[in-house]
């Protein structure tokens, strides 16, 4: 009895109780915020693109010569030309960063990213000329779990990536890395590690090809580029 | 509403006599990991300073819209939108120290520090008491980050806001700027801290 009179005049109350209408200052607030925040992301994001992509112009001797043979470079004052490409290859598109010295190519640079243990890991994996060998790795951006996954960005740990051969697949090993193609994972962030090492293995595979041919097309002589007058310099 | 704390009360109070450092022992995770160098801790009191004042503010603003059952999802969404808006802004105007606060500066939204101040000042008193309890926790937070930096900093690496302090014969205690000098120089300080407290307490 008691529970039929109640339910029938109460059919507006039944609308307020709604958590949909209770709610409504919680949906009124995230849509504020949202908009307030698309509106901040796209003031900014230029701005942090240029940042990023100065890092990485910064990183191109480094990642291609090696920190000591850069450092010596950039004490001589020489510089490398770099051409900003984008490359697609494998449904991806990636950019390319080729550098010159002396007109010729000296490296490349490439930016790939993927999924981590907690986030997006962007990255920087440098290769010679005819992309036979990595020559460098420098992480841009991660979101790893603090003492653990972000020791991916410890150069001691990136070190086991140079003269890696980039025709072979790298796995990451929880015991101590004996064949070439090993790189020893970090304690604790085996997936951390996989994932690195799985963006280097997939960005190399896609881009090994290009990335050779687009180096011997530029030494070739038959290929009149106007480098020539910016050798002298 | 009456036996609520003044503007002036809850300044002074976040200050020392509740500095939510050594008094509530709230927001120790940036407390134990940004302060091995005085550049870094006062670039997260900033971004507390900023995120808590503009939280007190807006949850002051609508205390009275707020329901019981939905306004820790309010604290958070609002806290979530400021600390979204420091870390764009530290990543296009201060890059290299976003990098090396790195997830430090997102953590602030779960830091306890903001929502309890939201629970406790904001969604029950005036803006300007909000706002002045802002300032004065977050002058509180930023008190207890640099005397803890300043410790581990100095002695770590004989620097003090990157110039050098000590002799060049110092021999750097390097392990004052890894996590177990974070450790070290909090549980002392702690310990001073309270040491003085209870001192005061059985003097007066």
């Amino acid at each position: 009895m008691n529970t039929s009179q109640q339910t029938v005049p109460d059919s507006k109350n039944r609308l307020k109780d709604l958590f949909i209408f209770q709610a409504w200052l919680v949906l009124l607030l995230a849509s504020f915020f949202g908009a307030a925040l698309a509106g901040i992301q796209l003031t900014l994001s230029p701005k942090i693109e240029a940042n990023k992509l100065n890092e990485t112009l910064e990183k191109v001797p480094e990642l291609i010569l090696g920190a000591d043979a850069a450092q010596a470079f950039i004490d001589k004052n020489r510089q490398m030309e770099i051409d900003r490409q984008f490359i697609e290859a494998g449904k991806k598109i990636y950019s390319v960063f080729q550098a010159k010295t002396n007109g010729q190519t000296a490296g490349w640079v490439v930016k790939s990213s993927g999924q981590g243990y907690a986030g997006k890991i962007e990255l920087l994996i440098g290769v010679d000329a005819k992309s036979e060998e990595i020559t460098g790795l420098f992480i841009l951006d991660q979101k790893e779990t603090p003492g653990l996954g972000n020791k991916i960005m410890e150069s001691v740990w990136r070190k086991q990536f140079i003269n890696k051969s980039t025709q072979q697949q790298l796995t990451a090993v929880k015991t101590k890395a004996a064949a070439p193609n090993e790189i020893n994972a970090i304690t604790g962030a085996t997936i951390s590690s996989k994932s690195v090492c799985g963006i280097v293995n997939q960005s190399l595979e896609n881009l090994r090809q290009p990335l050779a041919s687009a180096a011997l097309n530029n030494q070739n002589p038959s290929d009149n580029q106007p480098n020539n007058n910016q050798e002298k310099k | 509403m009456t036996d609520q704390p003044t503007a002036f009360e809850r300044f002074t109070q976040g200050i020392l006599p509740e500095n939510p450092v050594y008094r509530q022992l709230l927001g120790l995770c940036p407390v134990l990991a940004v302060t091995n160098s005085m550049q870094g801790a006062m670039t997260m009191a900033g971004a507390v300073l900023f995120v808590l004042l503009c939280a007190n503010v807006i949850i002051s603003l609508i205390r009275d819209l707020l329901k019981p059952h939905l306004r820790i999802v309010i604290f958070t969404l609002t806290i979530a939108t400021f600390v979204t808006i420091v870390d764009r802004f530290l990543a296009a105007y201060m890059y290299q120290m976003s990098k090396s606060l790195g997830p430090y500066i997102p953590l602030i939204i779960v830091n306890c520090i903001i929502i309890c101040r939201c629970e406790v000042c904001a969604s029950k008193q005036s803006v300007l008491t909000a706002a002045s309890d802002a300032i004065g926790q977050s002058l509180g937070f930023a008190l207890a980050l640099a005397s803890i930096a300043s410790v581990r900093e100095i002695l770590g690496t004989g620097m003090f806001f990157g110039f050098r302090v000590l002799p060049k014969m110092w021999p750097d205690w390097v392990i004052m700027v890894l996590p177990p000098g974070a450790f070290l120089t909090f549980g002392l300080l702690l310990g001073a801290v309270n040491w003085v407290v209870a001192k005061k307490k059985a003097n007066g």
